[in-house]
């Protein structure tokens, strides 16, 4: 499978992996995987439950080291990088965690002001001006006071948003940015993140499997697989190309069905009996 | 236990370099997170302190003084108290509350922050968990033990003068003189230096076990509770050992 993906970008990329393999014990979470992430893509990882989707992430933003394989950030390996390269490095990430992860022992507004406070020289007038900025480009102006655990989960992963973007890196990534959330907050924060990173022209890389988010702001998706193809590439392209994909377990995901054969390319299995344990081919769980 | 050792020692190598090295490079201690700690781990635990070197003052006296008062020894019970006091007892008894009280605490707020992705989000920040939430925790620690111990002497020594006063009528100045008389400047040294000991002990086992939890909200019932026992019995190794070391 080429390692970049079709009518990439002419540039150099902005994130490139090569051959990256993680094994768990004897469990082998990435097998092999390879592509190239070019400046303003929004490029989206979906998969299945399980399939190293979170752990791909996590190997691109540095706090997991591969068993092999090679990855690339800004042009310099980060799989080698010593600690306080790799803290330089990340001064340029934004990061958007499934749970927020806002700081629960301070407000929304110190929250959304901490990377600004560490990393810049601003005086706190300043400071106070850009998080109210960036707090009312995610609507919640007026809630800075608050502390995360007085705010909705909506609120919670705008608040994450603004702190991610609060030093308009040229890089963000998020892990499942709506999980959680309703059909409406849902649009409503994935209307946000691109809004707001195309103004500041950041490249996004999102892991997630709402198929409605994959196909409202990818640019370019690749899918991972489960079962035999665990942790391998089984599909990727634009959202057009993925909806025309014909992999059945591609087109099983897209479509959110029970029964077919996704992370399995021979069929030997179901991706539901994967998720159950064996429960629905045993007829546990089957209808009659 | 091989695992938990590593990540202990690990924990301990991580912290000696931000304590000792980081500073000297540019990242120095945070001192308005230090001040925060401070008045968390050790000044909301006084009052609990207080009520504890207070009680044992009390039961110290009564105890000696029913002893003494057999061999008709009684005026010896302000030198018992007060070199039991220095030497074993509040060291001790003050390490025992801040583990229950402060310790267990700061494990279930780090492991609350590690299964709630916060302290991978100050990694992913560029701000180094260990300067922003270990650091402060520990200087706050080693500070305030002594300090809690120095403070559970002196409500320790007033509650043996309540029995002393009350129950065996002696006068102030004689309860006074006779507890100093009892206790030399190296015995309230090497009681410093226990409660020193007990607090990088509490505070490197509290935080170790913090940052390594995993499992979610079950996850950090067990570490907070591992935190505790664990830190007990460190303790009380540490302090036979510091015992037979400078009084054997």
């Amino acid at each position: 499978m080429s390692s970049q993906l079709p009518n990439a970008p002419a540039g150099e990329p902005i994130i490139e992996v090569d051959s990256l393999v993680r094994h768990f014990g004897s469990q082998t979470v990435l097998n092999g995987v390879s592509f190239k992430i070019y400046a303003g893509d929004t490029f989206v990882i979906m998969g299945g439950s399980g399939c190293g989707k979170s752990t791909l992430l996590r190997h691109l933003i540095g706090t997991e080291k591969p068993t092999s394989g090679s990855i690339k950030v800004f042009g310099r390996e980060i799989t080698t990088m010593r600690h306080g390269e790799m803290q330089k490095l990340r001064g340029r990430y934004g990061m958007l965690f499934q749970s927020g992860a806002l700081l629960q022992s301070l407000t929304v507004a110190e929250n959304v002001a901490l990377p600004l406070v560490e990393h810049t020289k601003l005086d706190a007038g300043l400071i106070d001006t850009v998080v109210k900025m960036k707090l009312e480009q995610v609507g919640l102006t007026g809630h800075g006071h608050k502390k995360p655990s007085e705010i909705s989960g909506g609120m919670k992963k705008r608040a994450a948003l603004a702190r991610a973007l609060a030093l308009d890196p040229p890089l963000v990534f998020s892990d499942e940015p709506t999980a959680g959330l309703d059909p409406i907050m849902t649009a409503v924060v994935d209307e946000l993140t691109q809004r707001l990173t195309q103004k500041i022209g950041a490249t996004v890389v999102v892991v997630t499997h709402d198929m409605n988010s994959v196909f409202r702001i990818g640019t370019r998706i690749i899918m991972l697989g489960t079962g035999a193809q665990q942790g391998k590439i089984i599909a990727q392209g634009t959202p057009e190309e993925i909806r025309a994909n014909p992999n059945p377990a591609v087109q099983q995901f897209i479509n959110g069905e029970a029964e077919g054969d996704a992370g399995d390319d021979s069929g030997g299995h179901l991706y539901r009996d994967s998720l159950l344990g064996g429960h629905a081919r045993t007829g546990l769980l089957s209808k009659s | 236990m091989m695992t938990a050792l590593r990540q202990y020692f690990e924990v301990c190598g991580e912290l000696l370099y931000w304590l000792f090295v980081a500073p000297f490079r540019g990242k120095p201690w945070r001192l308005g997170h230090t001040f925060a700690q401070i008045v968390r781990i050790g000044v909301h635990a006084v009052p609990m302190s207080a009520l504890t070197a207070l009680t044992i003052g009390v039961v110290l006296a009564m105890q000696s003084a029913a002893q003494l008062a057999k061999l008709g020894a009684t005026m010896y019970v302000p030198g018992l108290v007060s070199s039991s006091l220095v030497r074993e007892l509040a060291p001790l008894i003050t390490a025992v509350i801040v583990i229950g009280r402060s310790g267990s605490a700061v494990t279930a707020e780090l492991g609350t922050m590690k299964v709630s992705e916060e302290i991978e989000a100050l990694e992913v920040m560029a701000i180094p968990p260990m300067s922003w939430l270990i650091v402060p925790r520990f200087l706050a620690m080693v500070i305030m033990m002594p300090l809690l111990t120095v403070f559970g002497i002196y409500v320790g020594l007033a509650g043996g003068w309540l029995i002393s006063h009350f129950s065996l009528h002696m006068n102030t100045a004689y309860y006074v003189n006779h507890a100093l008389q009892y206790v030399e400047l190296r015995d309230v040294g090497i009681g410093m230096l226990k409660s020193g000991v007990f607090g990088v002990l509490v505070v490197t086992i509290a935080c170790s076990i913090g940052l390594n939890v995993s499992g979610g909200a079950e996850g950090v019932g067990l570490a907070t509770t591992r935190s505790v026992v664990v830190s007990l019995l460190g303790v009380f190794i540490a302090n036979a050992i510091l015992t037979a070391l400078f009084f054997f």
